[in-house]
């Protein structure tokens, strides 16, 4: 049987069902306020916020190759490509942008236009070290981790600390294949 | 007319974590079907390696005399299998409906906890009639 082909993050998105994008913004505002008052730390927040991405993310992942019916990436640009194209369009309703490669091939930056998270948000003075979508970074980490890469994601630039744009760099850490706890006859 | 005999999910690791059988046909217990899957998970593994293709992504599909055993692996790891009569059609589909299941009412169930055994009602029920409509389809085919 030939393959089915791979579907576009539109096409998904325009399948899926969806609540409506204020109760989202609003709901995710009240996790993080909450957050700031339970844990005090904005430190702490933001390890909390991408610890939750994390548990989201390694259950997203089969959600989004289950629904976006791609197959496995050749190489690491490939998949950046379908985080920002597909993955972001498809459960955020955004597209991100692909740039500032390092040479290797194992860096690079998802810029974001356009942010449904942040609609109503002023960060206030008192909150100013909090990365208030770092709930995505952990997604994208936790994702990446169940088809065996590890990376590390972190924000360079965010609107809400004056920034032109949202700027998610991930830097591949290293690969892991897929292994059998046996070794081959050595 | 019972096309399916049973289904099997397992998880990255060997684990049995849900079984279902349809039917009378190769009905087996508890014990018997977690160690067909383990079994299953490491031929799989084991034709994987042996393969002289590059990049293999292991068994597809198993044809003996008297039933057929489509796997479908997940990136993720974890495997999906159905076996049925022989020769019955459409397989693969229904495994990536299956697939599209788990990732709903499974892996969304905040209460699941992730490589444990299934015990979604929402799942069972969602299951049972994706199988229902496929038999269906296949006696109007």
């Amino acid at each position: 049987m030939a393959p089915v082909a791979p579907r576009s993050g539109d096409a998904v998105f325009a399948n899926i069902e969806r609540v409506n994008a204020e109760l989202f913004t609003l709901t995710y505002g009240a996790i993080v306020r909450q957050l700031l008052t339970d844990l005090e730390e904005v430190e702490e927040v933001n390890k909390q916020l991408d610890q939750m991405g994390y548990n989201i993310g390694i259950r997203l992942i089969d959600e989004f190759l289950a629904k976006s019916n791609i197959s496995r990436c050749v190489d690491f640009k490939e998949t950046a490509e379908v985080i920002a194209k597909v993955g972001f369009k498809m459960f955020l309703g955004v597209s991100a942008s692909v740039t500032n490669w390092e040479a290797d091939g194992t860096c690079c930056s998802l810029v974001l236009e356009d942010n449904p998270l942040v609609d109503f948000v002023e960060l206030p003075d008192t909150c100013q070290g909090l990365y208030y979508c770092n709930i995505l970074s952990g997604v994208i980490r936790g994702a990446l981790e169940m088809v065996s890469m590890k990376t590390e994601v972190t924000w360079v630039r965010d609107m809400l600390r004056g920034d032109d744009a949202y700027e998610l760099r991930v830097k591949l850490l290293k690969q892991v294949p897929e292994e059998y706890p046996y070794k081959d006859d050595e | 007319m019972a096309a399916i005999y049973s289904l099997f999910i397992i998880n990255k690791s060997g684990g049995l974590i849900f079984y279902k059988d349809y039917g009378s046909a190769g009905r087996m217990d508890t014990n018997d079907s977690l160690r067909l899957a383990s079994l299953w998970h490491s031929m799989h593994a084991i034709s994987q390696q042996l393969s002289p293709t590059m990049g293999c992504s292991g068994i597809e599909l198993l044809e003996a005399d008297t039933f057929d055993l489509h796997c479908f692996q997940s990136l993720t790891g974890t495997k999906f299998f159905v076996v049925c009569e022989p020769g019955t059609q459409h397989m693969d589909d229904l495994l990536k409906i299956i697939y599209e299941l788990y990732t709903d009412y499974v892996l969304k169930n905040p209460f699941y906890e992730m490589e444990m055994p299934i015990r979604c009602e929402l799942f069972d029920l969602n299951l049972s009639q994706a199988i229902q409509k496929d038999r269906v389809a296949l006696l109007g085919r």
